[in-house]
């Protein structure tokens, strides 16, 4: 973009990320998604004149994991404070958040940028993580010019994860958002089911000249739920800020939506009507204090974290740190990948990669799934590569034994592979006596090719193979037609 | 048998004399015949009453009586209570009848004492002359002309009056204290986290404190022994043992003998009215004679408890009562034009002068660029008060001084002027901003001859979780005194 060429772009990302407990965070109600509006709303979570908030240690455990993972302080006392606010969703008319000692403070997140040979790594410093609750929802539509309240989500534990301004452009905010939701989902804090709002960005957007160390004014651009929105609505902000500075403007501190539709951002509100929110510590609620052993036994029950999984499989399988790292993207796929060399055996595990880097990505890629929801399971997959490896089928069947798995054929059976080979027949032919007898016929019935080998060309080479792979449906072992090819035509010329 | 103690009333019930129907009957007719004058009540529901008497009169024929069972309480109206109406003195809560059990409520319903009705209280807790309340004020069975005191003006009556045997009260300033001073009642605010806050209408969550308000510190005991308790629906509640809070009061008179009781030099300034001076000192007078010794000690902070109480306590209320929107529950204004509106519509037309005062206040301190100079330094000499007093129970085991600088004051006196009535609690708001238990006893009367008698209270303050010790203290006084027996002339 020439229009960047002068420009710095500075990105910081709040994320919400919803904490995957039975209950709220303040209330024994369950947070169950989908059920009947305010069925889940509790005395608490109505604010019932009388009621009081009990903090939910699912959800500080939550935290806890989170600040492990990222390699935090876990501040030994924080504070819960009030956020002192008035709308119909919020039914204290404050929300219980973190202010000035939130539970996590500090830590990092390496993310890649970049593709193939261009991939590079980055550090996002992260300010702090708090816990707080969810507002309810209001519904504006088919109550007749009145609005509905849904106190559902009201109390819903969150965790705001803040970053410093460290993202240079859309391409990082969004590797940050991805490798974020990835680790949320890795150490089971959050489902990061976007569409349910289990998991938003909030995009703090600057631009400066190059070379000024004085930040630009920023604007926030508000509940991000995909990706792709968070990348465009960053691209047209920047070009946005940049054009109007270039135009002789000033930005002013505003929060701004996004609207998909027309892939713009529009004002919301402008810093002077910014709300003061009166913040002070909840006196219902004692600091939060945790103890180192509450720590120590949160981390005896953490997952292994993808950092330490990838050197593993450096280490252990021999994968490059590229392989590694791409299946150590989510616990999912590494689990997934685990689980094939598991069934395909240790030494295959290069193989095993190629398979779920490869053909098996592509796929779930091209039909948006998620690798939870394979049709062809890791034990399947692994019976397929063990095939490849002992020399039961080549790559080129493999991929439409593939293809049957994927298509449902035999599913649900861990030796799915070894029945379709059966079933079709697709037993490698390795009897040299065999693939002899078919060579001779394709040398027979292609003298031209043959002649023109002779007279030097390569390529005829090439065709005789065809053929004779071919006329073996493709179950010969290339290699050995490869050979015994060769060893007749020099045979034939002596 | 309307001057009976609680465990008085426990023995003719045990003793099947009567019945816990008759009993709650007798009081219901007492209620009937001088609440229209004393305007204690805001709801008395007779059916509702007479079930749960007819229960606990079943509960004890099974054989599962405890000392207060079939014994009809008044509650105040700020403890929600399933299926009465809840109204905390306010026309915003005027139409909310309660869905569960207030923590306190469950543990007399546990108990098997009878809910004989919802006493008047000042506006969400907020005042000192049970004036604001939406309600009406509550009149001094003293003398009607005079306040009871307040915010728990309503369960002070009705125990003065002798329409109930014992109210509960809450206390955030002197709520419990001061009524029962002014009432000539025995009336405690327990250490903070002794009762849980559990479905009582929050006013300041950080110094509101249930307790009780009885005719003498032995029934308050009892009472206390049936409210305090752990429960974990109140992150503030303190997780101790059960105790029993009559322990003490069996200690023989002699166990006076080297009590120390500290006097506050500032608590007996000018200030206090001389009939309130000569009240007390003769109390003092009975407590030497009962072998204790008097040492002058110093708060020195105490002087800033009233400017730090009147942050703190609006700040959190600001807070608290924002819930009451007018969106789920509670008054709506009828008419509104857009969300703004109904809010401020709503809560102008369901709020009263003094709640709107303190929300003001409240909101006030709280906001950006005020905060540090009023919030955070409210909360240090909040911090320096509580230190004031650990220093000073290293000289005494209680403190003593009166509980109200006057004996209770006309209606209208200090409603227009709201310092002067923020006053009325200078004795006692320093033990709720330490979060120290204290008691009130009557200890005398003062008033002139156009009021007539007027009940004087003395305080009683202990160290944390001195509840019975400081029982035990009062329990001696009243043997030897009969102040906590005088009733009010032409209620018998």
């Amino acid at each position: 973009m020439a229009l960047l060429d002068n420009w710095e772009v500075v990105i910081g990302l709040e994320t919400h990320a919803q904490l995957a407990t039975q209950s709220k965070i303040f209330s024994g109600a369950a947070t169950a998604f989908g059920a009947a509006p305010n069925a889940q709303a509790c005395a608490v979570d109505i604010a019932l004149p009388g009621v009081l908030p009990v903090l939910n240690r699912k959800a500080v455990e939550c935290a806890i994991r989170f600040g492990l993972a990222i390699g935090a302080t876990i501040a030994p006392r924080s504070i819960f404070a009030r956020k002192n606010y008035f709308y119909p969703d919020l039914p204290k008319g404050y929300q219980i958040s973190q202010y000035e000692l939130p539970v996590v403070q500090g830590g990092a997140l390496t993310i890649r940028v970049g593709q193939g040979e261009g991939v590079a790594e980055k550090t996002v410093r992260l300010t702090r993580a708090h816990l707080e609750e969810d507002a309810g929802k209001s519904l504006h539509e088919d109550f007749h010019g009145k609005s509905g309240i849904d106190l559902n989500r009201a109390g819903t534990p969150l965790l705001e994860i803040v970053t410093e301004p460290d993202m240079r452009s859309s391409d990082e905010a969004v590797a940050y958002a991805k490798a974020l939701h990835a680790l949320v989902r890795w150490i089971d804090i959050c489902d990061g089911n976007m569409q349910e709002g289990s998991f938003r960005c909030d995009a703090n957007v600057s631009v400066r000249r190059k070379g000024d160390p004085k930040l630009g004014t920023r604007r926030e651009i508000k509940n991000l739920n995909s990706f792709r929105f968070m990348q465009q609505a960053i691209d047209y902000e920047v070009r946005w800020q940049i054009e109007r500075i270039e135009d002789g403007g000033t930005i002013e501190q505003a929060t701004v939506l996004f609207n998909p539709d027309t892939g713009e951002t529009r004002a919301m509100r402008s810093k002077e009507d910014a709300h003061d929110y009166r913040y002070f510590p909840d006196p219902d609620l004692l600091p939060l204090e945790i103890a180192p052993a509450w720590i120590e036994r949160v981390k005896g029950e953490m997952p292994e974290l993808p950092v330490a999984m990838k050197a593993r499989f450096e280490r252990d399988f021999g994968l490059t740190a590229y392989d590694a790292t791409t299946l150590t993207a989510s616990l999912d796929m590494a689990r997934y990948f685990e689980a094939v060399v598991a069934a395909a055996g240790r030494d295959t595990a290069k193989t095993c990669a190629n398979w779920v880097m490869g053909d098996l990505a592509a796929r779930l890629n091209r039909d948006e799934k998620d690798v939870a929801a394979s049709p062809v399971s890791a034990a399947q997959l692994g019976g397929l590569v063990a095939r490849i490896a002992d020399s039961t089928i080549s790559n080129s069947i493999a991929k439409k034994v593939f293809d049957a798995l994927w298509n449902g054929e035999g599913a649900g059976r861990d030796n799915a592979a070894d029945e379709i080979i059966d079933k079709q027949g697709m037993r490698q032919i390795t009897d040299s006596g065999a693939i002899e007898a078919i060579i001779d016929e394709v040398l027979a019935a292609n003298a031209k090719s043959v002649e023109e080998f002779r007279a030097g060309k390569e390529k005829a080479f090439n065709a005789l193979v065809g053929q004779a792979m071919k006329a073996t449906k493709g179950k010969a072992n290339p290699q050995q037609v490869n050979d015994l090819l060769r060893k007749k035509l020099a045979a034939g010329a002596a | 048998m309307i001057n009976a103690s609680l465990s008085e009333l426990s023995a003719a019930l045990a003793a099947k004399s009567l019945s816990s129907v008759e009993l709650t009957v007798l009081f219901l007719d007492r209620i009937a015949e001088l609440n229209p004058a004393l305007n204690a009540f805001i709801t008395v529901d007779r059916d509702k009453s007479l079930a749960g008497a007819k229960a606990a009169d079943a509960q004890r024929a099974a054989g599962r009586a405890g000392p207060l069972t079939g014994i009809p309480i008044a509650q105040k109206d700020i403890f929600v209570a399933d299926g009465w109406l809840t109204t905390c003195g306010s026309k915003m809560l005027s139409n909310f009848v309660g869905p569960y059990d207030a923590h306190v409520i469950a543990q007399f319903k546990r108990a098997g004492a009878v809910l004989l009705g919802k006493t008047n209280m000042d506006e969400f807790a907020m005042g000192s002359s049970n004036e604001t309340s939406f309600y009406g004020p509550v009149k001094n069975p003293w003398n009607t002309a005079m306040v009871p005191g307040g915010s728990s003006g309503g369960s002070a009556a009705s125990v003065a009056a002798r329409m109930a045997p014992a109210a509960t009260g809450t206390d955030t300033g002197g709520s419990i204290r001061q009524p029962a001073a002014l009432c000539g009642l025995t009336g405690l605010k327990p250490t903070y986290g002794v009762v849980s806050r559990y479905g009582m209408v929050a006013f300041a969550s950080s110094l509101d404190q249930a307790g009780p308000m009885a005719k003498s510190a032995a029934d308050c005991a009892l009472m206390l022994s049936a409210m305090a308790g752990f429960d974990e629906r109140d992150s503030t509640s303190l997780e101790r043992p059960a105790e029993d809070y009559t322990r003490d009061l069996a200690t023989p008179l002699a166990g006076l003998r080297g009590l120390r009781i500290g006097l506050p030099k500032e608590f007996f300034g000018p200030g206090m009215a001389d009939d309130v001076r000569a009240a007390v000192e003769a109390a003092l007078d009975q407590f030497r004679k009962l072998g204790a010794v008097t040492v002058e000690i110093s708060l020195p902070n105490s002087g800033l408890s009233v400017p730090a109480y009147y942050v703190i306590a609006p700040a959190e209320c600001s807070s608290n009562l924002s819930r009451f929107d007018g969106v789920r529950y509670g008054y709506r204004a009828p008419e509104y034009g857009d969300l703004l509106d109904m809010y401020c519509k709503s809560r102008a037309q369901g709020f009263g002068a003094e709640v709107k005062r303190r929300i003001l206040i409240g909101t006030y301190v709280l906001s950006h660029g005020y905060y540090d100079a009023y919030y955070l330094q409210a909360q240090k000499i909040r911090r320096l008060i509580a230190q004031d007093f650990v220093a000073a129970f290293k000289e005494c085991d209680v403190i003593m001084g009166p509980t109200s600088p006057s004996v209770a004051f006309a209606h209208g006196a200090k409603s227009a002027d709201p310092v002067q009535m923020y006053l009325s609690d200078i004795y006692t708001i320093s033990t709720n901003l330490a979060g120290l238990p204290a008691l009130s006893i009557p200890c005398g009367f003062g008033g002139d001859e156009k009021s007539g008698n007027l009940p004087v209270g003395l305080q009683i303050i202990g160290d944390y979780f001195g509840e019975a010790r400081m029982l035990g203290v009062a329990h001696q006084y009243q043997q030897v005194t009969d102040w906590h027996t005088r009733m009010p002339a032409g209620i018998a």
